[in-house]
């Protein structure tokens, strides 16, 4: 008889340290765990001058010859250094891609054309289409970086897909091979790409109305 | 060797992929109806039909147009009946005629995918094609005329 009770009470004790045991195990799992997540995932701190500091530095970027050309306000692409009307009276087209016999690709090749004044190329090569105009030419820092953040003007971009866009974009990265006598944008694609993140990752704040 | 297609004929053209279209088409293919301007895409002289869009054969290299269907001015039509070939013949478009055929190819394409232009949208196909000899007013009348001509069920 007392053998057992015994035998019942070292049952209990082994099934309750058993118990024990399992719920230190996962606590300790969901502990590392969550340690980890912190590790790979920082909560975000959202920095309004940080953020907008380092829009500044995209807005540079995207209003220098190099992107605006192709983001004109009007129907013609720009051209050249000085950003003049592209010659022979070439449009935008519905798709972007010009008009009739005037078709982006039938000068734009799949590369550039070398030589000064030949025309540059890239397999993609177009302007925004007619119903996304895109416009970055005369748009002020705010105007621009709530243009780039809204999917009804931007192309219908999420902020993940707008950082893939500009740090991956063939066409965007040609800016930084333009070909003769075409000067790239002020600083290379890589670091206009971390200042894209950084920009977003503050909180995507965009400058006050009065930034230049 | 690189196999391009011209007019409906294949020929195998042993040159180098970065030698303009213009070359092989002038030189080595032998047809000389379309022009050399400026060599530059800023002209039109050159325009011939590749995949059926206005390509300036000037910068357009052999070796992008491998089996490509490329058209020069030679086969815009089988008897000289475009309906614009028709409409410049009447009105006597052509000057000294080296732009012509540019021209030609560049209007095929307008007349194409618009039966009935208005003077803007011929501004907006044809003013990269440049007349050294100024008959630009006959050009815009005589793609009218074709219009009306197509519109009426002249074929080529
Ligand atoms: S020769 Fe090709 S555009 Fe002038
Ligand atoms: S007819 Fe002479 S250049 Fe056009």
């Amino acid at each position: 008889m007392k053998k057992m009770i015994h035998g019942k009470i070292r049952n209990r004790i082994a099934i309750f340290l058993s118990i024990v045991m399992f719920m230190v195990a996962v606590i300790t799992v969901s502990f590392t765990s969550a340690s980890k997540n912190t590790k790979t995932k920082p909560p975000v701190t959202k920095d309004s001058v940080a953020s907008v500091k380092a829009f500044m530095t995209v807005y540079k970027v995207l209003t220098n010859t190099r992107c605006m050309n192709c983001h004109p306000a009007g129907d013609s692409p720009l051209q050249g250094d000085d950003s003049h009307i592209h010659k022979m009276n070439v449009k935008r087209g519905i798709d972007g891609k010009g008009l009739y016999a005037l078709r982006c690709s039938n000068c734009h090749q799949a590369q550039n054309t070398p030589g000064l004044h030949m025309p540059p190329g890239n397999p993609h090569w177009q302007l925004p289409p007619a119903n996304m105009k895109m416009v970055f030419q005369g748009r002020t820092p705010r105007q621009l970086a709530l243009q780039l953040l809204d999917p009804k003007q931007n192309g219908g971009r999420t902020t993940a897909q707008l950082i893939d866009h500009m740090a991956n974009d063939p066409l965007v990265g040609w800016a930084w091979h333009p070909g003769d006598g075409r000067t790239p944008p002020p600083i290379s694609r890589a670091q206009m790409a971390a200042q894209v993140r950084l920009w977003i990752a503050k909180g995507a704040f965009a400058p006050d109305a009065q930034a230049k | 060797m690189t196999t391009i297609k011209v007019n409906g004929k294949d020929y195998h053209i042993d040159a180098d992929p970065d030698m303009p279209l213009l070359w092989v088409i002038r030189d080595i293919v032998g047809l000389t109806g379309t022009k050399y301007g400026c060599g530059a895409a800023q002209c039109g002289a050159c325009t011939v039909h590749l995949d059926g869009e206005a390509a300036r054969s000037c910068v357009t290299k052999l070796g992008s147009v491998a089996g490509r269907p490329i058209v020069t001015i030679e086969a815009l039509s089988a008897n000289n009946n475009h309906p614009l070939q028709l409409a410049w013949q009447e009105l006597n478009v052509p000057q000294c005629g080296y732009c012509q055929s540019g021209q030609l190819m560049s209007a095929a394409v307008l007349l194409r995918e618009n039966p009935n232009p208005t003077d803007q949208d011929i501004d907006d196909a044809m003013a990269g094609n440049i007349c050294r000899c100024g008959t630009y007013t006959r050009i815009r009348a005589a793609i009218h005329k074709a219009a009306q001509l197509q519109r009426e069920g002249v074929k080529s």
